[in-house]
């Protein structure tokens, strides 16, 4: 029997976890390492530290609130915004990620990820897609949904797996924080383009979104944010609905 | 407190398996220094990667040597993921490699049936025969889910050499070996939760 990972995804910015709605007119929600600890404990399969402003190595920054994190959080960490080089991959893994997710510096550099991925191996590499949709298809977006490209979405997935990307997460920007449910359309898209595990992002405002996520997209992974941070479900009650119905 | 050595050489994070094993309540070091590995209680290779940079980076620092040593001597030897895998004698990832050897088997990439590689997610495992698991840490497994990220299984020559299986789409893979003091498990038992905990604290008991 097949299920999804729940991934709880924190973003971040100036050590408070944030979130908008379309990755905009952020809002402080809380403390990062309490967060991530009682997520945690509810039940996630994974978390996922989004860095909203690249802070990478600052003080109080995305690693250092991983370093903290994974004292206490025994489940695998990603860790994406501000990746742009090897150096922030290694320094990433060394403050206890296991995972990366890349998306503007894999469109600055062609072979950042396959670098990448042949010296820390596929599986550490998350080729992330932010997507907004254009009179229909999707374009890819970059600079967390600020820089349009240009590329088609689902072409650009196409491109991270033949990069060397080990897993592809996509963000629908115009869901994101929307809590209108995910993009079921954009997920199955780039899931049947490409062969690797596909992440859906962006939009969950209830367990029974990521629910029909998962039975109409057959998507790998669903990382939830908006709907855990404001209490609109938990992460048990979304496996709990999830195994009910694949049992 | 028994002192480990959590082998550091370039492949992936290894802060993990060390908070894990402080929270266990060993005494963890991060090292790559071969000279001083026999001065330890035991061994955890880590890592995550290719198998050919893996043992690469192994030789570059004079750990393959030191951990084949080691493990002679009767230390208990836990190798995770990559580390597991790099206990056998060979791999047929990018190339054909040669590992440490010390159970005899190669390394397969998983031929899953129609699903997806990597093979990442939360699995359970099974006893491969009933009483293959008591006296290894295996026996502190209570059935829960533990957590896998590999395209590559290992294949041992010797079927008493698995110690614990898992199934993808179908197919059984070897997800634990064990000869010995020489222990290897394909999924994180440091990012598994409090049940992948205990199974690393039943490794330290060994």
């Amino acid at each position: 029997m097949r299920r999804p990972r729940i991934i709880a995804r924190l973003d971040i910015k100036n050590e408070h976890v944030i979130k908008g709605i379309q990755l905009e007119g952020l809002r402080k929600i809380g403390e990062p390492n309490a967060m991530a600890v009682g997520y945690y404990s509810d039940g996630a399969d994974e978390l996922l530290f989004m860095d909203a402003v690249a802070s990478l190595y600052e003080r109080n920054g995305v690693l250092e609130i991983v370093e903290g994190a994974c004292r206490d959080v025994f489940v695998p960490i990603t860790v994406g915004g501000g990746i742009r080089s090897v150096q922030d991959i290694e320094a990433a893994l060394r403050a206890g990620a296991d995972k990366v997710a890349i998306n503007t510096a894999a469109f600055r550099s062609a072979t950042l990820i396959d670098t990448a991925a042949r010296y820390f191996g596929s599986q550490c590499i998350v080729g992330s897609v932010e997507a907004k949709k254009r009179d229909g298809h999707w374009e890819a977006f970059t600079e967390t949904g600020r820089q349009e490209t240009g590329v088609d979405a689902v072409e650009w997935a196409r491109r991270l797996e033949a990069q060397g990307a080990g897993e592809i997460m996509v963000t629908s920007i115009d869901r994101d924080g929307t809590k209108k449910g995910y993009d079921i359309e954009l997920l199955r898209q780039v899931r049947d383009a490409v062969s690797i595990p596909v992440i859906g992002s962006g939009g969950a405002g209830s367990a029974a979104h990521v629910a029909a996520a998962f039975s109409e997209t057959d998507a790998d992974g669903l990382a939830v944010a908006t709907a855990l941070h404001y209490g609109k479900t938990t992460i048990r009650d979304i496996k709990n609905l999830i195994h009910g119905a694949a049992a | 407190m028994k002192r480990v050595a959590v082998l550091e050489y370039g492949m992936g994070n290894v802060r993990s398996m060390f908070n894990a094993l402080e929270k266990l309540a060993a005494a963890p070091t991060l090292t790559a220094d071969a000279d001083k590995l026999s001065g330890f209680d035991a061994i955890v290779l880590p890592g995550v990667g290719a198998f050919g940079q893996g043992m690469e980076n192994l030789r570059a620092r004079g750990l393959d040597a030191a951990i084949v040593d080691c493990a002679k001597a009767g230390m208990p030897i836990l190798g995770v993921c990559l580390g597991m895998q790099m206990l056998l004698e060979t791999s047929t990832e990018f190339g054909a490699h040669e590992g440490l050897g010390l159970v005899p088997g190669g390394v397969e990439k998983l031929a899953p049936a129609s699903a997806r590689l990597p093979h990442i997610g939360w699995n359970t495992v099974l006893e491969p025969h009933p009483g293959r698991w008591p006296g290894t840490p295996l026996r502190a497994y209570a059935g829960e889910e533990v957590y896998f990220i590999h395209s590559f299984a290992a294949v041992p020559a010797n079927a008493q050499h698995v110690l614990a299986e898992a199934e993808y789409d179908g197919v059984r893979f070897c997800a634990a070996i064990g000869r010995e003091n020489i222990v290897g498990m394909q999924f994180h038992p440091e990012k598994s939760r409090a049940g992948g905990l205990s199974l690393l604290g039943a490794f330290l008991e060994l």
